[in-house]
């Protein structure tokens, strides 16, 4: 049976992992492939690298970077952030990551998603989604949340579907920082309305969420960064808990 | 020294193949020039994609027709697997027909595509040394073989069908071996080792 995924979230500028990382047995907790090679070896299902380098030097040393994660980690991982062209898409899958998470730049040119899927198949186009409830009605948000739109969240999902990604990333910004769990509600709208694989995304703070997540939210995979970086959660308890709760995990 | 080609036709994401078995100390070469790859000794036969465009571009370098030839060992991974069929239902693509089964789409009541760990099991062959039943490894696919007499692993996805084929000198595995952790290393090493 396929198995739901956990998958880490890692910040990356300039090449180097950012917004404090705490964990035991690290030499450099900045080194992206240090940190990618201890979650493979804890059982992390899944990395994303979300890169928020603001300039282009910061970019390209992101493309080094994904070159020693490929190199050194056995598990797939998806890039994500700032990425709005074919050949950015190209340049980093060239360098071994597996899938490409696109978000702002779906939202201004939808036809973005069409012309990686063609050119580079579904299974490595994730578009990721943030939204938050405006008046009872979830809204896209674009560049980090920061600008909202009045784009409805379930809408956009399908068309997003239809034109060809492989994968939603949703990331509700009503849950995410909170700790008090994952948004299951619209989760599992999306998840049964869409025929194509959910991230739940937002609002990790205990395992009881992982477990809410997978269930209630029939979420495919879980992504979270402050519980895993810290420690707060660790991975292998996490996935012996869930299968305790007959969710099927890779153990 | 070993000699280790991948069959360079365009599909994505060979690098990952190649650092998999730069991690097991094996330098492997891409090429599409077909002296290299009838000298190798190992072969992989990649591929990520659509599965008529991979096949058109096998066509133009004239790798349709080299690859039925060969005599060593060649693995064929995801698209690559699924290319070495008799057809695909992915662009209504006519395969290499190495293995004698058909690719199909993945019922609509399903998650299109599969992607994530899921088991492999009912293992027959040596390219499992070491591997137990019910291992995990990575799959990321729309499309699937359907069980043959060459069927040497089985995986539910909402049906059961074969994830891994052999035929004669070669060899098909829908996962990525390359992406699916210690196992998956493993099952590259044991290709080396054939």
């Amino acid at each position: 049976m396929l198995t739901k995924r956990i998958i880490p979230c890692l910040d990356i500028k300039n090449g180097r992992t950012v917004k404090g990382v705490n964990f035991v047995d690290l030499r450099d907790a900045g080194d992206p492939v240090e940190l990618a090679k201890q979650y493979a070896d804890v059982g992390a299902d899944e990395l994303v690298f979300l890169d928020i380098s603001a300039t282009l030097e910061g970019r390209g040393t992101t493309l080094d970077m994904v070159l020693h994660v490929a190199e050194q980690v056995n598990i797939p991982f998806t890039v994500g952030g700032g990425i709005s062209s074919v050949e950015h898409v190209d340049a980093l899958l060239k360098c071994g990551a597996d899938k490409v998470s696109i978000n702002s730049s779906a939202v201004k040119r939808p036809e973005l998603i069409n012309e990686l899927a063609e050119k580079f198949g579904s299974q490595c186009v994730v578009v990721a989604i943030d939204a938050k409830q405006i008046d009872g009605n979830w809204k896209v948000h674009l560049a980090g949340g920061s600008i909202p739109t009045d784009i409805d969240l379930f809408q956009w999902a399908k068309e997003v579907e239809y034109r060809g990604a492989g994968e939603i990333l949703f990331t509700s910004m009503d849950h995410d920082g909170t700790k008090n769990g994952f948004a299951n509600e619209a989760l599992a709208k999306l998840s049964v309305e869409l025929n194509i694989p959910i991230i739940a995304s937002g609002g990790a703070g205990k395992v009881q969420h992982f477990i809410d997540t997978f269930k209630e939210g029939k979420a495919d995979a879980a992504l979270a960064a402050s519980v895993f970086h810290f420690g707060e959660i660790p991975i292998p308890e996490l996935k012996k808990e869930l299968k305790a709760y007959n969710i099927e995990v890779r153990l | 020294m070993m000699k280790l080609v991948i069959i360079n036709y365009g599909a994505g994401n060979i690098k990952s193949i190649q650092f998999a078995f730069k991690r097991l100390g094996v330098n492997a070469i891409l090429s599409n020039d077909p002296e290299e790859i009838l000298n190798a000794d190992k072969i992989i036969f990649p591929g990520v994609g659509e599965a008529s465009t991979a096949m058109k571009m096998l066509v133009e370098s004239g790798l349709d027709t080299l690859i039925p030839t060969l005599k060593q060992p060649v693995l064929g991974i995801c698209l690559g697997m699924q290319l070495l069929c008799k057809s695909t239902e992915e662009g209504n693509t006519k395969g290499l027909g190495i293995f004698q089964t058909d690719v199909k789409r993945f019922p609509n009541d399903l998650k299109v595509p599969q992607m994530g760990w899921n088991v492999i099991k009912e293992l027959k062959s040596n390219l499992f040394s070491g591997i137990k039943e019910n291992e995990y490894m990575y799959l990321v696919h729309s499309y699937y073989a359907e069980h043959c007499n060459e069927t040497i692993s089985a995986t539910d996805y909402g049906l059961n069908y074969a994830s891994a084929l052999k035929h004669k000198n070669f060899y098909g595995v829908q996962f990525h071996p390359e992406k699916s952790s210690l196992a998956g290393e493993q099952i590259l090493k044991n290709f080396l080792e054939l």
